[in-house]
């Protein structure tokens, strides 16, 4: 230091004026964001979503983005989670396996997320929780498949925000084998999440004294299915189908100029349909046919309070499309699953006062402490049952019948319904 | 099912796949016997065609015929002009070069399709057909007072199936005409026999490249405005295309045009009748054997002139 810079003093009226500036500044930012200061830290939580933007699973991707982003809108907007505001950071995995363990990977290393969140296709699922486990980075899936309640995972990874296929179709099972016929034909998407409907219905559907009598899988990425409709053998009562992918309103649509107007019963996971307008030309021979659905995507007669506050959060209309774009229909019975799992990953986080990614465990202890969740704004399909040891959900599931070209439930089963014995104990693996 | 119905519907279904097939092949042979150049962006002309077809449909959103015919018109033509404008922009710059022509179809390849990504997005969308009726077929049986007509179950084609056969067949009459009876046909035909010597009888080699180009990849943009009723308009649709198409081309003989009609002939029946039958992995698995055999025991294809 010179002689010079120490004999002149060491304030000048522009540099106070530049503090009391800042200080202004600063005491307007923190007014502006009362709800942000009392928290150690008001950095936000990141939680990595990964977002099927592109692939076979695009659609769904779309709309589980935009559930998101209104979820944490709204937590946002009500002061965050312990005082920080959530930050998304979306990557997409391309509906891909191994793109997915990528993202898992950059999530954790790269844009130092607290954890990962969002994923939907089962395969990209099985692909992506390996890597998470192994690098220590909580997971909640919202995807349906059964590999979670399965066992096939690991302790980070968590689903309870959406129920899983093997409750679904049990649940499924007796309405179909007691209302619908006993002998039923299966068309599935020849992946996992396929092959979890496959595996499970054929066993709920004959301990219902039904029968299946063929099995046909058709993989996600065909675009013609004409050729596979001539293996359901003619003895069929029931057809059942699920399906994903982009050409869904093809595999439906050619599904009714193969049987024409000698159908049988058709009985539909909604996956077969979902983000496609079930009034397109082409699809009239669906009314009276049944759908499972997640959430009805119809607002129905008995709507609550609760359920027309999501919808419109969410920018869906009383018929299940964008409310700016009604050919711009929503994947409506799954993306819910996006807005309850944020809402638990809150609740989560208040619950062990989570500051950092050093408590990520207590984090997954926090959830895993978790049981019934009331329907409500948080939770607006239904009510959920979580089981902290299989890191899985339970909860209610809807029938709906086309009627009129929309559809209405006919039938509600519950909980108790959607349940089976534990098949795995992740507490008792060690983080 | 029993076997007679299902083998009609399985040959109902191949047709419409070799239809769609002999234009989209037909569109690859016409370039590689004209230019010698090995398109491998093909599909994705293919896939520009249904795109640009629902833009048109769902733009003019009028009466579902009126936009189907206007995308049947609009479609190939921009397709066909985006592709000349690729081969004067790309193509001639390198000289045709083999190798390079192959690489800079595969970096065109990539440009449109994610650049279709980036515009029209991921989803898949429907473009609604001028017309569809399903048409349920009837079947011969011994029954009692001999033989009688029924119908069995399934047994069904729509009319705009049958349209797609019919207006690939009367699209590919066309080509031969214009190939066999035009003055353009006539100097496309030369360029393909000899092109130095059709420059040194002044015709405009590079100009006759261009258009071939185009011509090519509007007869694939062509089979997609077809298909796309059926099918629906999807940035990746161009892959299957693509593959199929190839295998047409080697089984037919590379640049032979009627060669490229019985190929995809006996590619698309043979595809609809085993993956109805059997699989269509089977069928695919079955396709590529049959490229392979060709190559080894019949390398020029089946109507193709031995490389002299």
């Amino acid at each position: 230091m010179t002689r010079k810079t120490l004999l002149k003093p060491d304030y000048s009226r522009r540099k106070a004026i530049r503090t009391m500036g800042l200080g202004a500044g600063a005491l307007a930012a923190s007014t502006a964001l009362p709800r942000f200061v009392q928290a150690q830290s008001a950095a936000p939580i990141k939680i990595g979503f990964q977002v099927h933007r592109t692939g076979i699973g695009a659609s769904y991707g779309r709309w589980y983005d935009r559930t998101t982003t209104a979820v944490v809108k709204r937590i946002n907007d009500a002061g965050g989670i312990n005082g920080r505001p959530i930050e998304i950071i979306a990557e997409d995995d391309g509906t891909d396996a191994k793109r997915g363990a990528e993202v898992i990977e950059k999530f954790a290393t790269q844009s130092k997320c607290d954890i990962a969140f969002g994923t939907l296709f089962s395969h990209v699922v099985i692909g992506s929780a390996p890597r998470a486990g192994e690098l220590k980075l909580p997971y909640f899936v919202v995807s349906e498949g059964h590999h979670v309640a399965s066992g096939m995972l690991n302790r980070y990874t968590l689903q309870p925000g959406i129920t899983d296929v093997k409750s679904q179709v049990q649940a499924m099972a007796p309405y179909v084998a007691n209302n619908l016929g006993k002998k039923v034909t299966m068309i599935y998407a020849d992946f996992a999440f396929g092959h979890d409907h496959r595996d499970y219905f054929s066993a709920a559907v004959e301990a219902q004294g039904g029968e299946v009598v063929a099995k046909i899988a058709i993989p996600p990425t065909e675009t013609s299915f004409t050729k596979y409709f001539p293996q359901i053998p003619r003895e069929t009562e029931v057809v059942y189908h699920v399906m994903v992918g982009p050409a869904v309103l093809t595999f439906v649509k050619e599904m009714g100029e193969f049987f024409g107007p000698s159908s049988p019963e058709i009985f539909g996971f909604i996956d077969s349909l979902e983000a496609v307008d079930i009034a397109s030309p082409g699809l009239e021979f669906l009314e009276g046919s049944y759908f499972w659905e997640g959430m009805p995507r119809y607002a129905q007669a008995d709507q609550t309070d609760y359920e027309k506050e999501y919808r419109d959060a969410v920018g869906v209309d009383a018929n299940g499309a964008s409310v700016t774009d009604s050919k711009d229909v929503s994947t409506y019975a799954h993306m819910f699953g996006c807005w309850e799992t944020m809402n638990i990953i809150k609740a989560g986080m208040e619950a062990c006062d989570y500051q950092g990614p050093e408590q990520r465990q207590a984090l997954i202890e926090a959830v895993e402490a978790m049981s019934d969740m009331p329907a409500g704004i948080d939770h607006p399909q239904g009510p959920k049952r979580f089981n902290g040891k299989t890191h899985q959900t339970f909860g209610v599931q809807y029938i709906s019948k086309v009627e009129g070209g929309k559809m209405n439930v006919v039938h509600t089963t519950s909980i108790e319904d959607t349940l089976y014995p534990d098949e795995v104990d992740y507490t008792t693996q060690s983080f | 099912m029993e076997f007679g119905p299902h083998l009609m519907l399985a040959m109902l279904e191949g047709a419409v796949t070799a239809a769609i097939l002999a234009l989209t092949a037909m569109g690859l042979s016409v370039v590689f016997g004209v230019m010698r150049v090995v398109n491998v962006a093909h599909g994705e002309f293919y896939m520009l065609g249904a795109v640009i077809a629902w833009f048109v449909a769902a733009t003019l959103g009028t009466h579902p015929a009126v936009g189907f015919v206007a995308a049947l018109v609009i479609a190939p033509l921009l397709v066909g002009a985006l592709a000349s404008l690729a081969d004067v922009l790309i193509l001639q710059r390198i000289n045709y070069d083999p190798e390079r022509t192959i690489v800079a179809t595969i970096g065109l390849l990539y440009i449109l399709q994610q650049g279709t990504l980036m515009t029209f997005g991921p989803d898949a969308r429907p473009v609604e057909p001028p017309f569809n009726h399903r048409l349920a077929l009837p079947w011969v049986e011994w029954g009692e007072q001999g033989l009688a007509l029924y119908w069995p179950w399934g047994l069904s084609i729509t009319s705009y199936k049958l349209f797609v056969i019919v207006a690939a067949a009367a699209i590919l009459g066309a080509l031969w005409l214009f190939m066999t009876r035009t003055r353009a046909g006539l100097v496309m035909r030369a360029t393909q026999q000899d092109s130095n010597m059709a420059r040194a009888f002044g015709i405009p080699v590079a100009r006759v490249y261009a258009l071939v180009f185009g011509l090519g990849a509007a007869l694939a943009a062509m089979g997609a405005v077809l298909i796309v009723p059926i099918q629906q308009a999807h940035y990746l649709m161009g892959h299957d295309p693509l593959l199929l198409s190839f295998i047409v081309v080697i089984i037919g003989g590379l640049g032979s045009l009627p060669g490229t009609i019985i190929a995809a002939i006996l590619i698309g029946m043979s595809d609809g009748i085993i993956s109805v039958f059997f699989s269509p992995t089977l069928a695919k698995i079955l396709a590529t054997l049959a490229v392979a055999m060709v190559l080894v025991f019949r390398p020029q294809g089946l109507l193709g002139k031995k490389a002299a």
